[in-house]
């Protein structure tokens, strides 16, 4: 093949793949985004605990389609699972507001919520995702997580995280109770090969409170656990 | 005129197959076509290996950048462009001042360049100086669509130039443009690894005290912005060319000593700010966007993205100098060599350190973390170097700038836009972040726009019959761009009056240097001369400061108006309409 045949054949793909080449363009494409925030195991257990969290978004600028889900796995077994979709609006410079469903499908009985949530970066860069969930039954959770971004040096990134939930009322069946349930907090230091793709190492605590910790101990399960993890966090 | 037609075609169809031919060697530089009125031009993709890696490159004859145009003052031109592109295609010949239909700006001056299709541009040159041309259609411009154009005067080189280099900087990346920008939508830092670090911190903490650097830090904190934003997309990707040459094989260019050498930078880059300087030599500023102004000698200028400058240098004695262009955010250079040798070597200087930006550059000059409304600074407030007009001249006269208070439009709030200036003033005399100490810390004259006044009188001496302030927003991290918080997608065009005199105030309610390009019409930069106003066709607003200038509207027709950065210009555009 000539060069300019080949060369021809390589922009007819960039240009499939790239919807911005028309004269003047458009600014507010639309766009996809995931992003493997946790995929870890727990190196120093012989369960293996394992966990997935993963947020996507698609959409523009200022409104986007999220699909959010959580998985935690212990001995080959889901432990908890839940899976969100929600409907997001820019309200503010830095915050989204969102809107939509949440299926909590590990523990059963499945628990579906309706969810109203602020996410965006509050000032000193803290990044925060806070839900209010409302159930059936008079069921009400809250739920907000804090991340921040502590840069060593370009690449190596120490991030800290909380998250913690609270829930309204018992719920006896999910092993679950009313005020603080549960707290986790976590210290991971990643590399970033990429932007995209950074491996790190860390630590992962969780505690259960109240009565949900009673109602935990009630099933013989632990309230109280400390991981050393392993994982990647990736985007595309 | 069939025969010279005949005979520029074949030297272009000569590149077309060198370049087809030297896959490997990347790209012919340099090149030019020569003084004509006459000219055909082809675009279509090149393999080129400008880093190591091979990729295409959209080419104008085969070459990036395109050749040089040479025009004669007063003379009508003729431009076949062919585009052999699977997409539709444009050229807009910048700063060039022509009929609108002429212009090359799809959807507003004609429908374009489809594929296989050739469209005649033909127009009168009624100007002379150093231009350019590049495409105006998606990112082309980035993938390589761009070259020089040089407009020979009619009464021969008014600077007694003995010799004249053409230096076309540029940005190439192996990526594709449409997937940067896709990125600096999801992460708009992406490309910035200058990011401040802890170390950065406990450093800061140790020769301030914890106290003075939580205040210093406390509003970039407060307004979750980052003080290293200088650049977009950054020597992460791109790689800064001068002449079509890396950096890691240098554009050479000859000369002799004692002579008078005029060199024509222009920056043809499609996302970065370079500073300019040439160690050992002085520069003799002549010209800015391709008109003559007083001379003026300095050691280094910040050239923004589509501004020219023309300076002379004399070199005095047998020896190389390095021509330096760095990016303002210190992520990596374009070089070449002056020389009277091609055997002399030239040392490299080493890039500066990385500007940090600082309250100055939020517009909070004069009141950090305050909270003024509406500040009203007077012209003298603007232009302390220019008391001796302000005895004779009300605030607000022609040539010395706006004197009207900042009014951040209803269409500035929301969460589309992430700052808005408090207290902004003039930029006019401010070198820009990371150069303003150059001059006490290491002996460089650094040019300012204040020090650049037209070398005629003022051609349209009328006051402005009124004033129109434009602000240009964004919001960085949702990396959305645009005028006083409306996107060129859902901006009324700006309409102007035919004939009439237009003051255009500009406020940067950014943390990041715009360049904004008016096509058509002049923007003459009020530099606190009115007699000998400068004309520019791009004029680069610093970050968190105004400028103005004044518009003679005397061209009917639909122009565009725009930032000249590409990843920005999507939504910081506008029609301007004079009618």
């Amino acid at each position: 093949m000539k060069p300019a045949a080949i060369a021809n054949g390589y922009m007819a793909i960039l240009a499939t793949i790239s919807p911005n080449l028309m004269a003047m363009g458009n600014d507010d494409p639309l766009m996809a985004k995931v992003i493997i925030e946790r995929l870890e195991a727990g190196i120093d257990n012989r369960d293996i605990p394992q966990w997935l969290e993963v947020t996507g978004w698609a959409g523009y600028d200022l409104n986007k389609l999220w699909l959010k889900s959580s998985i935690e796995r212990t001995d080959s077994e889901t432990e908890s699972g839940d899976i969100e979709l929600l409907y997001g609006r820019a309200i503010a410079p830095y915050w989204d507001f969102q809107l939509g469903w949440k299926r909590d499908f590990q523990p059963t009985p499945t628990r579906d919520w309706l969810a109203i949530g602020f996410q965006g970066l509050a000032p000193y860069f803290f990044e925060v995702d806070s839900t209010l969930y409302l159930g059936s039954s008079n069921r009400s959770a809250l739920e907000i997580e804090v991340e921040y971004e502590l840069m060593l040096t370009q690449r190596w990134v120490l991030s800290p995280r909380t998250e913690i939930l609270l829930n309204g009322q018992n719920d006896n069946r999910t092993a679950t109770g009313s005020g603080l349930s549960s707290l986790e907090a976590g210290l991971r230091l990643r590399y970033e090969i990429r932007r995209e793709f950074a491996p790190y190492l860390g630590i992962h605590w969780e505690r259960a409170y109240g009565n949900t910790a009673d109602l935990r101990q009630e099933e013989g399960e632990k309230t109280s656990e400390v991981h050393i993890v392993v994982g990647i966090r990736a985007w595309f | 005129m069939l025969d010279r037609r005949t005979f520029v075609t074949g030297i272009l169809s000569g590149y077309g197959l060198l370049a087809a031919g030297s896959a490997s060697a990347g790209t012919l530089s340099g090149t030019s076509l020569s003084p004509s009125s006459d000219f055909s031009l082809t675009l279509a993709p090149i393999p080129v290996n400008f880093t190591g890696r091979p990729a295409f490159a959209t080419a104008i004859n085969g070459t990036v950048p395109g050749p040089t145009l040479s025009w004669q003052e007063g003379e009508d031109v003729t431009l076949r462009v062919t585009n052999h592109l699977i997409e539709t295609s444009s050229i807009h010949w910048h700063g060039i001042i022509l009929p609108t239909t002429m212009d090359g700006v799809p959807g507003l001056s004609f429908p374009g360049i489809p594929p296989g299709e050739t469209f005649e541009y033909r127009f009168t040159v009624n100007q002379s100086g150093t231009y350019w041309y590049h495409s105006h259609s998606g990112y082309q411009e980035q993938t390589g669509l761009y070259g020089a154009i040089v407009v020979n005067p009619r009464e021969g080189d008014p600077d007694g130039a003995d010799r004249d280099h053409v230096i076309l900087l540029s940005d190439w990346t192996d990526e594709n443009p449409a997937a940067i920008y896709t990125r600096l939508k999801k992460m708009s830092h992406y490309y910035n690894f200058n990011e401040r670090t802890a170390p950065d911190l406990y450093r800061q903490i140790r020769s301030e005290g914890p106290l003075a650097t939580w205040q210093d830090r406390a509003m970039w904190n407060d307004m979750r912005m980052s003080d290293s934003d200088l650049a977009d997309v950054t020597g992460y990707t791109y790689t800064y060319l001068m002449n079509g040459v890396s950096p890691a094989s240098g554009w050479t260019g000859l000369c002799k000593a004692g002579e008078r050498v005029k060199l024509r930078f222009i920056n043809g880059s499609a996302m970065s700010i370079f500073d300019v300087r040439i160690p050992g030599l002085r520069m003799t500023v002549v010209a800015a966007d391709g008109q003559d102004v007083e001379p003026v000698t300095v050691d280094e200028f910040r050239i923004g993205t589509a501004e020219t400058y023309d300076v002379i240098v004399t070199p005095e004695s047998d020896s190389a100098y390095t021509l330096f262009a760095q990016s303002l955010d210190r992520s990596g250079f374009a070089r070449g060599t002056l020389t009277t040798s091609p055997e002399l070597v030239a040392a490299l200087p080493a890039m500066d350190p990385v500007p940090i930006l600082g309250h100055e550059d939020m517009g909070m000059a004069h009141s950090a973390g305050g909270h003024a409304h509406e500040p009203v600074i007077s012209a003298q407030q603007r232009h302390p170097h220019a008391h001796h007009h302000s005895a004779l001249a009300p605030a607000g006269t022609a040539g010395l700038g706006s004197a009207a208070g900042i009014v951040h439009a209803a269409t500035e709030y929301g969460p589309h836009v992430d700052m808005r200036t408090e207290n902004p003033v003039s930029g006019i005399d401010d070198p820009g972040v990371g150069l303003r100490e150059h001059g006490q810390r290491l002996g460089r004259e650094v040019l300012r726009y204040s020090q650049l006044i037209n070398r005629h009188p003022t051609a349209d001496p009328r006051q402005p019959g009124r004033e129109i302030q434009l602000h240009l927003t964004g919001n960085m991290n949702r990396y959305m761009w645009s005028f006083n918080g409306v996107k060129f997608a859902d901006a009324e065009p700006l309409e102007l009056q035919y004939g009439e005199r237009v003051r255009i105030h500009l406020v940067n309610d950014t943390m990041m240097a715009h360049p904004i390009h008016l096509h058509g019409l002049w923007s003459e930069l009020e530099t606190g001369e009115p007699s000998r106003i400068p004309r520019k066709h791009t004029v680069l607003v610093q970050p968190g400061k105004t400028v103005s200038y004044l518009v003679s509207a005397d061209a009917l027709g639909r122009w565009a108006y725009h930032c000249h950065l590409q990843y920005h210009m999507l939504g910081m555009m506008r029609e301007a309409r004079v009618s």
